[in-house]
This record gives C-alpha cells, sequence and structure tokens, in this order.
C-alpha cells in the first residue's frame, strides 16, 4: 500500500524546508521529493543504525532503562544535561523541567556551534529579517565564513541566491553573490566575487571593512590577506544597493575571535543601516537548535550554558558551557539528548563524558551511545514523531508525524524519567505539569 | 621536523549525507579520514594523493589519507567527526566555544 | 469541580453597579452561580475587597519579539532570578520575565486574563507555544495586519471585500483575538529603511495610504462583528508633535470603534526634544467627546524598561536617540520588530513629561469604561507597577509628592499640579477589570455576575493602595484558590481565547498562489490547527460588542 504525505518538514539542518513529500509503502519511506541530499539521506535511510535499548552493554527493557537513568540523575551532584537540537520543543520543555527539578547545568548544541553569535547578540542586537525578506528583496548576498552549498544545501535555491523575489524578479541575475572564506568551497563556485582570507584574520578585514562604510580613513594596502582596494569597492556596493544580506557560519565563530568577529559582523550590518537597508544572518541549525535556544530562552532567560544548582537560572559561557565543565572534570553525570556530545566534543571532555555515569537518548547509535551507561532509543522526530520546530530565522513550522514507531518519543522518555525522579523525592506528581501534548485538557466553548 | 598547517575542520555534503548510513559506517569514516593539502604542502612532505599520515596538534593526535586539493597552501581541511575533533583543545577562553578551526598541525607520513 | 462561598466581602462589580456592597460570591465548576447550599466551604472575606480578576488588554508576553527581548537582556535577568518551589518553576524577571515568572506576578497581583499585544502571523505559532507555558491566567494574541502585504494589495485593488475574506481566514490561521495595527504602511516602508509620517504618505510598491488602511480595517471589523475593535498604534509614535496625526486619526475615524492603544505616547506636542510639551487635554477631549472610542494609557514608571515593537522605524530611532543595542526582525510581507533597552529618568525632562502625560490621560479623560491601566509592558515599564500607578490615581498627595522629585519645568508645563481629582476604588476596578473585560466583548470577564468565569482577587483595604494592590490576601482562578498568603498555592493553565468568524471557502483559493510565490512556507503548514494550544475558548464573531 503506498501513500504520499505532503508539505512535510525536514529535521536536518536549519534551511527547515517544508515542502518535502514523502512516499511510503509498506511502512517504509521509498521517496522524499525535493529533499536535498541530506534530506533524502536523513527520511530514505532513517532506519540506518538504530541505537538499541540497553544498560552497560546488555540489553534491557525501558522500564529498567528509565530506572537507572532515574538513579543516576537523582544522585548526581552536579549533573550536565546536554544536547536537545536534534529533537522537537515540547521534548526540549520537558528536558528544561528535568534541569530545574534536579537543579542541573543545561546546555544545548549552541554551545560549539552559534554560541559565539549569541553572545554578540546579547551585547549589540542584530538587524536581521525572516529568509523571504531577503527572497523578495535582497540584491547583495554575502556569504562569510560558511559553505551553504554543502551545510544548508537548498538555502540558495530557497531563499537567497537564485529564487524569484517579488522585488526581485530577475532571479539570479538581479543578485551579486560574494563568498569570503579561508578556502574556496562548493559556495565559492556560485559567488560573482571570492576573496580570500587569511586564517584568523577576519576580525580585521571586517573592521576595515567597516570603517570603509563610515568613511574613515585606512593607512594599510592590505589586511589579513586582502587588498583594501577590494574591501572598498565592496563597501561601495554594499551603501550603495537598496537592500543587502551578510551571512555566517561556523568559519567566523570557530575561528581566533570567537564573539569578537561577530560582534564586528553585526556592527558592520548596523552602521549600514544608516545608508541603506542591510541584513546580517547567522546561518543557524543543525537539528532544532533554533528550537533549543528559544525554548530555553522563554523557560529560563538564557539560550544555552544554564545552571540550576541554587534553584534559579544562572547564565554563563565558560563556567557551564559543556566543553568547559567536562574538560575541567566538574559534571558528574550526563545525560545526552539528541547529540552526539562524545563525537562532536573535543578529546579532553569527550574523554572525560565517557568516564562519568552517561544516559543517552538518541535514535540512532553515535560515539555517545557507544560509551553510554544507559542507552534509550527514541522516535525520530520529524519522521516518527511530531511537534514544533524553528527555522534559522526563528520561525517555527510543525513536524509530522509520518510513521509508528517501536520506540517511545523523546517526549514520552523524558516524562518518564520526571515522573520518576518525582517519585522519588516525594514530589507530587502532576506539579507544573507541561507541554505533555497527549495528556493536556482539551475543551471548546 | 615539518611546517605547521593550519587545520580547518567543517561540513562537507558528504559527510553530512553519510552520518545516517552511521558514524562507523565505512562510507562515513572514508569521508572523515580524509586530509585535503595543496600539492605544495604534499611534496615538501614528500607525500603522496592517498598516503597514509599523522596529524599531530598539542591536544592530540589522528591517522588519515592524504586527499590533494585547492586548499591554500598552508591549510589543511578535514571533515568533521570525533577523530579530528582530538585535535581540538577544551579550553574555550571561557567563551563556551573551543577553538575547532584555525589549529596548528603538523601531518607526516606514518 | 470544587465549590467555594467567598462570604461577606465587600464586592466591587461595577457591570452590575455594585461598589464594595457586602455580599457572597457563590462559586461552582469554575463559574460563578446565583447560591450554594449552606454548607459549601466557606472562604470569610469579611472587612476584605473582592475584586473580579484583573484583564490586561495590552501586554507584551509571548513570541518572537519578546524573546528576543529575552535574549537581548541577560544583564536585566540576573538581578531578578526567581527560585522554583514545591509548586513553581524558577525563572527570571527583570523588564522581560521568563514565562513561569511571567504568570505567577500576573496572579500575585490579582490578574487572571492578559493578551499579548502584537504578534505577526509567521510568529504565531511560537507566541502560543510560550503562552501554552505561561500559567495562571486566561489569554490571547492580536494579529499584527497594518503593514499586511495581502491586506495592502486588496485595498489597492478596491477591493474591501477580499479583505474582509482575508482578515476573517488570517485570525483563524493564527487563532488570534483581534486585529491589530502599528505604524500601518510604516512597518512595510522600513523594510526598504523609509517610514511614512502622514495619513496620506504613500507605502512603497504597495500605492495605499495608513488613511485607506486603517478605514479600510476598521470597516472590515465591523463587518465581521469583531467582539473588540480594531488595536491600535497610531503612526509617530513617540516624535514631539505627533499629537497632530493622532488627532487626524481620531477624525479619520469619528465613527468607527476604535481602540487607541498606548496612546500617551501619541499626545506630544514641540516640534524638537527641547520644546517637548504635553497635548494630553487635546486627546482626552477627542476620548471623551467619542463614545465609539476606547483607550489604554501605556502609562510610563521611572527605571528600567525595555522597548519592544512591530514599529521597526521608531525603534531604530530609538537606537540613534540612545546608543543602545538594537535588534531589527523583519518579518517578510507581514511586519517586523524592533528591540532597544531604555531607561526612563526622573530628572530627564522628557522622560517626566512623558509619566506626566500618561496621568493626564487618566485624570482629564472622564468615563472610566473607556480609558484602561496598561504601561505597554514592558515598553513603559514593567506590570509589575500597576500597584503604584494605581496609587498615584487614588492618592492624590502621593501623587503631588510624586511630582516634586520630576524634573521641575513638567510643574509649568502640565495641568497635572491642579488636578485634584482621585479615582475611586471602584474606578479602579473599572479600568483595571470591567472596562478592559467589556472592550474586549468578554462577557464572562471582569464581573461577578452569575455565569461569569470565576476569577477572584481579594484584598486587604489598606489605605497605601500600592500595597493593597501588590499583595492580594487571596486570588481564584477558575473557581480554584491558586495564591493565598502571598504564595503561588496551585500551578494552572488558563486557556488561550480566540475569535473565531466564518471564513468563505474561496478565500483560500485566492492567497495560495501568491502566498506560495512570496512566501517561504507551505500554505497548507500556516495555518495553526486547535490542538497546537493547550486549552482554548472560541469566541465567536457577531457577539454584540461593548454595552
Amino acid at each position: 500500500m503506498k501513500r504520499v504525505v505532503e508539505n512535510v518538514t525536514c529535521p536536518f539542518c536549519g534551511v527547515v524546508c517544508d515542502d518535502l513529500e514523502i512516499t511510503v509503502e509498506n511502512a517504509e519511506i521509498t521517496e522524499a521529493k525535493r529533499g536535498c541530499v541530506l534530506g533524502r539521506y536523513t527520511f530514505l535511510r532513517h532506519n540506518d543504525d538504530r541505537a538499541t535499548m540497553r544498560v552497560n552493554g546488555e540489553p534491557a527493557t525501558l522500564d529498567i532503562c528509565i530506572e537507572e537513568a532515574v538513579d543516576i540523575l537523582d544522585r548526581a551532584d552536579f549533573p550536565l544535561l546536554y544536547g536537545l537540537a536534534s529533537t522537537e520543543c515540547n521534548a526540549q520543555r520537558k528536558a528544561v523541567e528535568i534541569a530545574d527539578l534536579i537543579g542541573a547545568t543545561i546546555d544545548t548544541t549552541s554551545s560549539v556551534c552559534h554560541s559565539p553569535t549569541l553572545q554578540a547578540i546579547q551585547h549589540m542586537g542584530d538587524s536581521t529579517c525572516t529568509v523571504g525578506e531577503i527572497k523578495n528583496r535582497s540584491k547583495l548576498l554575502i556569504f562569510w565564513g560558511c559553505n551553504p552549498a554543502e551545510s544548508h544545501p537548498r538555502h540558495f535555491s530557497r531563499y537567497s541566491v537564485t529564487p524569484t523575489g517579488m522585488f526581485v524578479p530577475e532571479g539570479r541575475k538581479g543578485r551579486y553573490v560574494v563568498n569570503v572564506d579561508v578556502r574556496k568551497t562548493p559556495s565559492a563556485r556560485a559567488a560573482d566575487l571570492f576573496i580570500q582570507v587569511e586564517p584568523g584574520a577576519d576580525y580585521e578585514v571586517l573592521t576595515v571593512l567597516r570603517a570603509l562604510v563610515n568613511g574613515r580613513p585606512v593607512d594599510v594596502g592590505e589586511v589579513g590577506g586582502v587588498k583594501v582596494e577590494v574591501l572598498r569597492e565592496l563597501a561601495q556596493r554594499m551603501k550603495s544597493v537598496k537592500f543587502g544580506s551578510l551571512f555566517w557560519g561556523m568559519g567566523l565563530t570557530m575561528s581566533r575571535g570567537r564573539h569578537m568577529n561577530i560582534f564586528a559582523m553585526l556592527a558592520l550590518a548596523r552602521d549600514l543601516n544608516q545608508y541603506t537597508k542591510f541584513t546580517a544572518s547567522p546561518m543557524r541549525g543543525h537539528g532544532n537548535v533554533v528550537g533549543a535556544a528559544t525554548v530555553m530562552t522563554f523557560s529560563t532567560g538564557y539560550p544555552f550554558a544554564v545552571n540550576l544548582s541554587r534553584g534559579y537560572p544562572q547564565y554563563s559561557p565558560g563556567e557551564f558551557s559543556s566543553v568547559d565543565v567536562l574538560a575541567r572534570g566538574e559534571a558528574d553525570a550526563a545525560l545526552i539528548l539528541a547529540a552526539d556530545a562524545v563525537g562532536n566534543f573535543p578529546g579532553r571532555a569527550s574523554e572525560y563524558l565517557k568516564k562519568i555515569p552517561l544516559i543517552a537518548i538518541d535514535p540512532k547509535e553515535s560515539m555517545t551511545t557507544r560509551a553510554a551507561r544507559v542507552v534509550i532509543p527514541t522516535a525520530i522526530a520529524g519522521i516518527q514523531a511530531g511537534g514544533t520546530v524553528y527555522r534559522m530565522d526563528g520561525i517555527p513550522l510543525p513536524l509530522t508525524q509520518i510513521l509508528e514507531s517501536q520506540y517511545p518519543s523523546d517526549l514520552d522518555v523524558l516524562s518518564r524519567i520526571a515522573a520518576g525522579i518525582r517519585r522519588r523525592r516525594g514530589l507530587p506528581e502532576t506539579v507544573a505539569a507541561h507541554a505533555d501534548a497527549e495528556n493536556s485538557p482539551r475543551a471548546s466553548v | 621536523m615539518s611546517q605547521l598547517l593550519t587545520l580547518i575542520t567543517g561540513r562537507t555534503t558528504t559527510q553530512g549525507k553519510t552520518l545516517h548510513l552511521g558514524k562507523e559506517s565505512k562510507e562515513f569514516l572514508e569521508e572523515v579520514f580524509k586530509v585535503e593539502m595543496n600539492p605544495e604542502d604534499m611534496a615538501r612532505r614528500g607525500l603522496a594523493d592517498g598516503a597514509e599520515v599523522r596529524v599531530r596538534s598539542e591536544h592530540g593526535e589522528m591517522k588519515g589519507r592524504v586527499k590533494q586539493s585547492d586548499v591554500p597552501v598552508g591549510l589543511v581541511f578535514i571533515a568533521y567527526s570525533y577523530f579530528c575533533n582530538q585535535l581540538v583543545g577544551g579550553d574555550t577562553g571561557g567563551t563556551g566555544m573551543p577553538s575547532s578551526k584555525g589549529i596548528r598541525v603538523q601531518v607526516e607520513a606514518v | 469541580m470544587p465549590t467555594l462561598r467567598i462570604a461577606h466581602g465587600r464586592v466591587y462589580d461595577p457591570a452590575r453597579g455594585l461598589r464594595g456592597e457586602v455580599a457572597d460570591v457563590c462559586i461552582r465548576d469554575g463559574r460563578i452561580v446565583d447560591s450554594l447550599p449552606g454548607d459549601a466551604p466557606v472562604l470569610d472575606a469579611r472587612n476584605l475587597i473582592v475584586f473580579p480578576g484583573g484583564v490586561d488588554i495590552h501586554s507584551h508576553i509571548a513570541g518572537p519579539k519578546v524573546n528576543i527581548g529575552r535574549a537581548l537582556r541577560p544583564e536585566d535577568h540576573r538581578h531578578d532570578p526567581v527560585s522554583r518551589t514545591r509548586v513553581r518553576r524558577s525563572g527570571v524577571g527583570g523588564t522581560v520575565p521568563s514565562v513561569f515568572v511571567t504568570g505567577y506576578r500576573y496572579a500575585e497581583m490579582g490578574y487572571t486574563t492578559v493578551f499579548e499585544a502584537a504578534c505577526p502571523p509567521l510568529g504565531a505559532r511560537h507566541a502560543h507555544e510560550e503562552l501554552n507555558d505561561t500559567p495562571m491566567f486566561d489569554k490571547g494574541i492580536y494579529t499584527l495586519m497594518g503593514s499586511n502585504e495581502f491586506v495592502m494589495k486588496y485595498i489597492h485593488e478596491g477591493r474591501p471585500d477580499k479583505v474582509r475574506d482575508y482578515v476573517a481566514w488570517l485570525l483563524r490561521a493564527t487563532r488570534g483575538y483581534a486585529i491589530k495595527l502599528v505604524n500601518p504602511g510604516g512597518v512595510e516602508n522600513w523594510k526598504y529603511g523609509k517610514n511614512v509620517s502622514g495619513l496620506d504618505d504613500r507605502v512603497n510598491d504597495f500605492d495605499v495610504t495608513p488613511r485607506q488602511i486603517l478605514t479600510t480595517l476598521a470597516a472590515v471589523n465591523q463587518e465581521l462583528k469583531l467582539p473588540h475593535p480594531i488595536h491600535l498604534h497610531c503612526n509617530n509614535l513617540g516624535v514631539p508633535g505627533n499629537y497632530a496625526l493622532t488627532l487626524e486619526t481620531m477624525q479619520a475615524l469619528a465613527k468607527q470603534r476604535v481602540h487607541f492603544t498606548h496612546l500617551q505616547f501619541h499626545c506630544y506636542g514641540g516640534t524638537s526634544w527641547g520644546g517637548f510639551s504635553t497635548r494630553a487635554a487635546d486627546i482626552a477631549e477627542q476620548i471623551n467627546s467619542h463614545p465609539n472610542f476606547t483607550m489604554d494609557v501605556g502609562q510610563v514608571v521611572f527605571g528600567d524598561a525595555t522597548t519592544m515593537t512591530a514599529d521597526g522605524p521608531w525603534q531604530y530611532r530609538l537606537h540613534r536617540l540612545t546608543h543602545r543595542k538594537w535588534f531589527n526582525a523583519d518579518v517578510e510581507l507581514e511586519s517586523g520588530c524592533g528591540v532597544v533597552p531604555y531607561v526612563f529618568k526622573e530628572h530627564n525632562y522628557v522622560n517626566a513629561m512623558q509619566w506626566a502625560i500618561g496621568l493626564e490621560l487618566f485624570l482629564l479623560v472622564t468615563d472610566p469604561w473607556r480609558i484602561y491601566l496598561t504601561t505597554d509592558h514592558p515598553n513603559g515599564g514593567s506590570f509589575i507597577f500597576y500597584p503604584h500607578i494605581i496609587r498615584l490615581l487614588m492618592d492624590r498627595d502621593f501623587r503631588n509628592e510624586c511630582l516634586e522629585r520630576v524634573h521641575p519645568r513638567v510643574l509649568r508645563e502640565t495641568r497635572l499640579p491642579n488636578i485634584e481629582r482621585e479615582y475611586t476604588l471602584e474606578e479602579i476596578a473599572i479600568i483595571t477589570r470591567a472596562g478592559p473585560a467589556r472592550a474586549l466583548g468578554l462577557k464572562h470577564k471582569g464581573t461577578l455576575a452569575p455565569g461569569a468565569d470565576a476569577d477572584v482577587a481579594i484584598y486587604k483595604d489598606d489605605s497605601d493602595r500600592e500595597a493593597m494592590f501588590e499583595h492580594p490576601v487571596c486570588v481564584i482562578k477558575a473557581g480554584e484558590v491558586v495564591l493565598r498568603d502571598g504564595e503561588i498555592v496551585q500551578h494552572v493553565f488558563g486557556r488561550t481565547l480566540f475569535v473565531d468568524p466564518p471564513v468563505p471557502d474561496e478565500i483560500q483559493k485566492g492567497i495560495r498562489e501568491d502566498f506560495e510565490k512570496y512566501y517561504t512556507v507551505q500554505f497548507d503548514n500556516y495555518s495553526l490547527p486547535t490542538s497546537a494550544l493547550r486549552a482554548y475558548t472560541a469566541v465567536p464573531a457577531g457577539q454584540a460588542a461593548g454595552r
């Protein structure tokens, strides 16, 4: 029996395409129309390398896994909850609830991705817009330290380089595309101009560019490997376009300077608004990291690196961010939800993580599940569980449940863990009930 | 003793799609063990395309295979995984963010 | 569900003409009822003041721009952490509290219904997610439409019928409660860095005027028989001399039902910051002479604020004036927002005048049924200062003391020193409960008549009115005691209220083509199902508005 599900939202990257058509035959996904290669693999190969339910490497039931997880978290003095990205918002809210309950440190994958962006924005703000504004109006696109062709494959065709916009009816011909990076990536091939920057010199180059935009004298001929004449021309172009857009990615957040690079980027966009309309947008999101930041912010006030040990939220990157907490050997237990911490953290942090009691909640095997004491496989959000996902520009979209799963959802698992901890601590069952969508009362007039 | 090179780690399309097959899958491992180098840097170290190499930073090391590419001289690119993360330090300078790009490394034949 | 008799309290229920008479209030199954059997549980309210639960008609508490505000202000949060208890979640306060703290603090003042004043349709799902987690009160959102590109397109085509159908569809798609306009037309021009400053200015690319947008949406509101009028943030907010445009706007809408929001920000005379003056009396006169107009004040409170509105050009201007950090986010085809931190200072002439102008409005508008207490939270200051404002209105001596502390020029420039009026408790009950409920067309709110929702706030009759309204003795939500002796004793979730006008089928076909060309989301993913709401009440359109 074959059915086609339309308007499916892909949960893999921050582009959050919601126009996929998924064909299901005999409970198998056989086609993912319109998905980019990353999206197609997400749907078509969703069953590959699924995790198995286990404790200490031995198969176990869900009940035992939950009990073990509750035990680990209840006993811990300084537990860490990390990840939250590759799942939907109801599960994220539940994770924050658990952290509040046990006074944990809770951190998301933003920590090792766009945390410099979040920190810079806290200082400076940002002049930005939803991606449809870029599609409809932007005629100058500057991609700096990012490679959308490989990390956000449909960004160029859906939002930026090629689509026909309301005020850019000529599509690609109406736009000038610049790519700035330390090396020529596949994204550079889509550009009209490629500017090569020396590694670690982005701050200086952005600052000189801003000086040129503001008409300040610049007394060097070259900065960061870039000729000032090239920057002068670019500054002119930026000031004379009716609507221009800057984008940045890991090239800025992960390199020397980190949040300072983003300060320079944000200040540039801010200053340009004195002359014309200019936006600056981070290329965010693998998985639902923007959703995680959104949920963390409205629940605790802060987007990542939050500690609740004192009974109220404290925010401190560098103190409560996961890499630091682990590299300094501070956490004594960890729950990793929907992320591969062991695979993605620097060696010292991931080695420490392997040494402490570790609970991994993930649909698939990963370096984290292979090191974990408790592994709880779950339904994949966006394929086997519904909910909400947030796009790179902060717009929310619905996730569809296309297939049933033999496994519980992340929300189910976390709800049971929360209930188990409450039971142990003699706390009332339904205290501060949350987005338990299944259980919420409904009524109409 | 060869000169230090600058390592950039990052995503690639192949890395992104093969991680769905599993992080211990042949296809994923093949992609994340590739060490992209400029022919000049390769020549200086007597490395042929496909040669097995050890990449070392002050924090750790990994083994990989050279892939000749058009990265600028002085740069090395490796697709993101547990293995290249051994080269990344745990000090975030108080920002929470490790330095996953711009790491100084040595690359030598094994 | 429980029964409860609130016995022997002095009941203020302006909708029924009760002004402190001793009476029982009986509750069964979450509603007020006529009577209860003698053995029903009793809450002894002897010598206590019994009010309906508070209704906040305009506040910024949930959704994309509010969360941007939260993200922008870690330094503000750090001053005001809120600990968890057995009953309560932890969070942060300050000018942009986290969702749990928002709920608790409104309940701690005796408020039981609050509306998020401005949400772009693309962000509606986000706003409702936050509201789902915001405890203690019933809530809703107003859907931004004043610079909506479909609305403007249909106006330009001369098709008010299509505007009407689109508006009905959009309200349902966003589960919104009312039509919101912010700087109509100006927000569209801001998309290329421009603005409007007159009602007949041209909105670029859409070739309509703010006047057309205003009059068309007011007429649509009327035709759809929506319970609340258009909720209007006029053009030219904050600018010296803007009173003239406010008057012109009132003239243009003289025969329509309109709710003017945070009108204090629109009563300014003079031509420069130095020449800043008050025109509150002129504006008050218009409100007084137009029974079809309602307003909320947007009172300024000295201290920290976080300005956040859809008025992008104004927010940029504020950033340029203050050099405080600035976040701007334009939303495709719909709207935008700007967020800038701010501080109101007693010794700053303009701020002191803004403070005085709000009070002038309160004291010069004669019908308390058509003027409501707000601070445009957190633009004018936090909602937690409502009790302070109540004291300013009820206690002339206190008001004059405060007047002595602000910039001295205010004494010469405003009528405030000479205004003797003091609000009565009944009038406070009207401007914080009965009046907003009536303006919103919420028959079951703002009153303790049988059939109404059992949302009750019980206060001690303290001559320090600020202390009185800051510390209710008991708060009841939907018939359950949620606060007692200053502590939240139960964490409850209210319901989301939205309006449900009939939507003709054809409009969807009409919208779909353009939608798919210019938006970046699928048409079928845009509308919110009711399952996106934790609990809800759909309010049918067509109910008689106002009195």
